[in-house]
């Protein structure tokens, strides 16, 4: 078993999390749909890499924020409150994509995919460059979160294997660090890396060629 | 000519990457790395490119929720409140 460094450090963000807490503890309305505005839309999209489909992710979700209600006097803030939050969320989704029978062993097939982040024939023999990246500085900022953009991102993370699509969710979406996730996923560091390298490789190959 | 320096080739360059941003490489790989970069145009686009990515990545998450969402979690926060309290 991993030990967990104890959290005593004041942060703002500790501060934050116990203002919150004792005010759902208080049973503040407010403070709860600030925290369900937050975050809701964030947990449906985590939740849909685990289980079949949308609907079902709205579920989990829904779930989700009752077990933080329930359990938010059990709150330690030993995490972040968000990342309490999440750790429900993933639990729950957990059970309910195995309930829902998508629990193929997923990992042992991602780990074995070798896919390279680059098609091959974009280099030589020499292993350098033939059909070498475009620069991206020209491409205004605007173009990139454009719609369009952003459901070819949706779109290319959707098909992703479901851990890689975990993974890239949680640590490029939501921002959580490495270590989070390790606990969150409960994968080795070397294997949350190759994951997330697969993903990030096929979001910026999807990408390209959007752009191109 | 894009060996020259670092000894890394470009196919593998762009295996690596992730590492890097992920600060795993050790010291020396790092400096093969960083002196690849410097040299070669096409293995620095696609860094930048990766870089971007990212930054997109980051604000996909700009989305509100269903107003149909909101009101039954506002719904389940009252239920709890009446019972739990």
């Amino acid at each position: 078993m991993r030990v967990r460094p104890l959290e005593h450090k004041p942060s703002p963000e500790a501060d934050a999390d116990a203002a919150f807490v004792e005010r759902l503890r208080a049973g503040d309305e407010a403070a709860f749909m600030e925290l369900v505005e937050r975050y809701q839309p964030a947990l449906v999209r985590l939740a849909q890499s685990f289980v079949p489909s949308r609907a079902v992710a709205e579920e989990v979700a829904q779930e989700t924020w009752l077990g933080v209600l329930n359990g938010i006097d059990r709150f330690e803030g030993r995490s972040s409150l968000k990342t309490w939050i999440f750790r429900i969320l993933v639990n729950r989704a957990k059970t309910r994509g195995e309930r829902e029978s998508r629990s193929v062993p997923f990992s042992s097939l991602e780990r074995e995919d070798g896919e390279p982040a680059v098609d091959p024939d974009r280099f030589g023999a020499d292993g350098a460059w033939s059909s070498p990246p475009r620069s991206w500085e020209g491409e205004p900022e605007a173009r990139l979160l454009a719609g369009e953009a952003r459901s070819v991102i949706d779109a290319e993370i959707a098909k992703l294997p479901p851990v890689q699509r975990q993974v890239i969710t949680l640590r490029d979406v939501e921002g959580f660090g490495a270590a989070e996730v390790r606990d969150l996923l409960d994968l080795t560091d070397g294997n949350q890396r190759v994951l997330l390298h697969r993903a990030r490789s096929r979001v910026r190959r999807a990408l390209e060629e959007y752009l191109s | 000519m894009r060996l020259v320096g670092s000894g890394i080739p470009c196919r593998q360059m762009v295996e690596l990457v992730t590492d890097y941003l992920e600060g795993a490489l050790s010291w020396r790989e790092r400096r093969r790395f960083e002196r690849h970069i410097a040299g070669c145009d096409g293995c620095r686009a696609y860094l930048e490119q990766m870089r971007r990515t990212l930054r997109v990545l980051g604000r996909l998450d700009e989305e509100t929720i269903s107003p149909e969402a909101r009101d039954a979690l506002l719904h389940a926060f009252r239920d709890w409140r009446a019972e739990a309290r």
